[in-house]
Parts: C-alpha cells; structure tokens; sequence
C-alpha cells in the first residue's frame, strides 16, 4: 500500500508529540533547530522513533539534509517507495 | 556580505560568555604542577584529582616512567614520521606483541591517539555499500568514524539487544549480503554502565555481522586479566575487533585495534588516520608497553572498585541522586539544572576537589552531571575528603536538604 505524503506527515507529527514540549504547531515547514529547538540527538532520537513506526531504516547520513518535519516526511516516503 | 565562518558557533559562544573569566571557568583550567596521579596544584591551590580517567595511576609509575626516560635517551623524543615511513621503531613492534598477548589475539595495530583508533578502524573497514550499526550513546570518536566513512550509519537504542536485532533484521531484509559492523563500549563513560555484550552480539552473529567492542574505560578495569568487560562477562569469542586507549588506565596516550581476522594487517595500508600522522614519540610507547605489562597481573583493580564503592555509596547515603551506582570506577551526581552543574564545579574547586563538570550533548538524555573518576591511587583518606566536600557543597547550593 503506497502512502501519500500527507499521510505521512500526519503520522510523523503524531509521532512528534513527546519531542515538541512547546506544543507548537507543527507544519511541514517546521524547523527541528529553530522551531522545536531540537539538539542533533533529540533529532536521531525522534528518527528512530519514525523508523519502529514505519519499520523502515533512516540512515543518520541523511540527517545534514533534514532540517524541517516536511523534509522527514518525504524521506520517509522516498525510503517507503524503494 | 560575505559570511563570517564563526557565524554558525554565535549561540555557543554567547552560552560560553556567560561563564566567569579565571579560576571559576570549568573550560581553562591549568594544572600549574602536578604532584601525583592524584593531587594537582590549581589555581595556587593544592587539588585532590577526581577526574582525570588514571584508573590505575600508571602515570607516575616508577617502571613505567623509568622505561620512558630510557626510551627517551635512546631514541630520542620524536620519530618524525608515519608508521608506514620512517616511523616505526622497534619499540612500536615490541607494543605490538605486548598487545597481541595481553589480549591473546592474532594481530594487533598500534594508533597514536584512542580517537584515531576509532576513527581509522570504523570508517575504514565499512565501506560504500555496508553498514554501521552503533549505539545511541556512542562516543565522539565513533559518531566521527562514521561522518567519515561511507558506509550507510544506523543508530540503535542504548544498550537494548531487541532494538538492535530489529535494526539488523531490517537492514538484511532489504540488502541480505551487505558487509555489517556492530559497534559498542565495554563501559559508557559518563554513566560507567557496561554493555550487554552477550546479547548484543549474538544479535549481531544472528544477522552475520562483525561486532567491534571499544574498551577504552575498561581496559586494566575489568576482565581477570585487565582485558575489559568482553572477558569480564566471558565472550570475548564474540568479538571481532577490539579497540581500546593508553590514555587511561595505560597512564599515557596512543590507541590500537587488536583482532582474530586474517586479513587485519591490511589496515595498516589503506586505514588513513594510520598512515598520516607521525607514530607515537618512542618514549611513549615504552611507558606504555610497561604498563599494560604490569596491569596484565595487578590487583589494581580490586583497590580501584573497593575505591568507587566507597565513593558512590558515600554520596547515595548522603542523599545524592546518583547516575552510578559504584560498579565501574566512575561515580556521577545527577544535578537537576545546568547553571546549578556549573556553579556546583566551581565550589567544588574552591574546596580543592577537581571534578568533570559534564553538560549536554557529552551526556545521555540531557543529563548534567558532577562526574569523578577513581584511581587505585587514591586514597581512602582523598575519598573520605571527596565525599566531606560534596556534601558541603551540596548543602549550600540546595541540592542536598
């Protein structure tokens, strides 16, 4: 079953709850530094969360690209279409 | 405007500027004289050490440092040169061969720093199409060895064989001949908790991966022979590759790599943190190759964990909330706020105990911490101190009631 990337996203903003302790809004444009004021490990830490609930692997390599929730959610959908 | 390339640090060094300027700034401080493996004069002010990784305080052996200044005479106080030039003296060969029998093993490579080691081992032997799969609470140097090699990196959860095994099933699923290796630590260094190493790499073994174990806060610590906690826990036939530092329990600097694999000399040739950088100055390595000769069958450690016990039970009785519970040579305080950590450090110094102050990213789950590290060579007396200490701080600062 192909997921779109809105699907996607909705997921990963679910799964995004324990990490936003500001409780703000989270778009596709939603920064993990500037928005969520994520450090580097709260970031591979949400990953690995994304990667049990999608039972996919996200390479750390790709991290230096990740910088918004909207990019997490087409990676997730590039490495579910492969 | 062109960009200004210290830009990107802005938030680092305003955080920084926030901390005093001189004695109380826990990032400059200077060891005017050291008087031994445990007691420094800082600041005019003479300084139990608590915190310096000397596990063994190898650093002011009288064999070890009479193998140095030999060494020194005799071959001088630097080679100048990369091991594979002109830089491998026969002092190096002899480390070798100490270390090949320390750890009863088939080969062993010598690195002229533990980071190096890490760092030239990992990037290294996972190329383009493998993988690497290391743990969550991972030091620097691994996290680096694989921002430097190209294999495909893969994080599993600290210390947990089911997120592991779920990691490495993925992996096979997808690409069932990829080149695998698992790498872990003997001890984690801010916590000193040990890996399940048992079942971390029988989940590796389960998926036909290579397991490399970095003892670098467990070599001389554990094991009936100082070899770490792989042979403290009785599975050293599980490893393939082992890596480990001279500069804690060995009391100087340098790092290596030992293994069973047939083809581990070949790293010597392709391995770049090996190849370019000079070799360790001679005396170094013979201080090394003498302590890890006599660590081989000291009964330092015993002295070392009867040390830590006291510490870390000291503290927890005092009512401390305790990171560590005394099993490895580290004891660490939880502290609740970062600027209390700091503040904390700095009494700490006033009162003439030098303490790691450990902040966020070097901790797990964004812990701050006043960390010690034992010695053998401390005394039950310098502990006793220690302790008297920390409570009194912890009085005045509110975090002990």
């Amino acid at each position: 079953m192909t997921q779109s990337t809105t699907e996607i996203f909705d997921q990963i903003s679910e799964l995004m709850a324990p990490f936003n302790t500001k409780s703000i809004e989270i778009k596709p444009d939603t920064s993990f530094a500037t928005d969520l004021e994520l450090d580097s490990l709260s970031v591979m830490d949400m990953l690995a969360a994304i990667e049990d609930h999608f039972d996919i692997t996200v390479p750390l390599n790709i991290l230096p690209d990740l910088e918004t929730v909207g990019q997490v959610a087409e990676a997730v959908k590039n490495i579910l279409d492969e | 405007m062109t960009t200004d390339l210290f830009e990107k640090f802005q938030s680092t060094i305003n955080d920084y500027n926030k901390l005093p300027v001189g004695e109380l700034n826990p990032f400059t401080v200077r060891m005017d004289e050291v008087i031994s493996p445990t007691e420094a004069i800082i600041n005019g002010r003479k300084t139990i050490l608590a915190g310096t990784n000397n596990y063994m305080g190898m650093t002011y052996n009288e064999e070890c440092l009479k193998a140095a200044e030999e060494a020194l005479r005799s071959f001088g106080t630097g080679t100048t040169g990369s091991r594979v030039l002109n830089g491998t003296y026969n002092g190096h060969k002899v480390l070798e061969e100490t270390l090949k029998d320390f750890y009863d093993a088939d080969y062993a490579i010598v690195f002229s720093t533990g980071y190096q080691a890490n760092l030239g081992v990992i990037a290294t032997l996972a190329g383009p199409k493998d993988y690497v799969v290391i743990d969550s609470d991972s030091h620097a140097s691994i996290y680096d060895g694989c921002a430097m090699g190209n294999a495909t990196v893969v994080r599993f959860t600290h210390n947990d064989p089911e997120n592991l095994e779920k990691r490495l099933a993925r992996i096979r699923k997808k690409d069932q001949d990829a080149g695998i290796l698992v790498v872990i630590e003997g001890v984690y260094s801010m916590l000193g908790d040990q890996a399940p190493i048992k079942e971390l790499a029988t989940a590796a073994k389960n998926h036909g991966a290579y397991v490399l174990v970095d003892e670098a806060h467990s070599i001389g610590v554990f094991g009936k022979t100082g070899r770490g906690v792989a042979q403290e826990q009785g599975v050293e036939h599980l490893v393939d590759f082992t890596v480990g530092t001279f500069s804690k329990s060995v009391g100087t600097v340098g790092g290596y790599c030992v293994s069973n694999h047939p083809q581990f000399e070949a790293l010597r040739l392709v391995c770049r943190p090996y190849v370019f950088t000079a070799s360790l100055p001679p005396s170094v390595v013979a201080s090394a190759n003498k302590a890890l000769e006599l660590i081989k069958d000291s009964n330092l450690r015993v002295k070392l964990l009867e040390n830590s016990k006291r510490l870390n039970k000291g503290l927890a009785d005092a009512g401390f909330n305790m990171g560590t519970t005394g099993e490895s040579p580290i004891a660490a305080i939880i502290i609740d706020e970062k600027f209390t950590a700091v503040e904390y450090w700095q009494n700490m110094m006033v009162e003439g105990v030098y303490v790691n102050l450990a902040v966020p990213p070097a901790t797990p789950n964004n812990l701050s911490l006043m960390r010690c590290s034992l010695s053998a060579a401390h005394t039950f007396e310098q502990i006793d101190y220690m302790l008297e200490r920390f409570i009194k701080v912890g009085k005045k600062l509110g975090v002990l009631t």
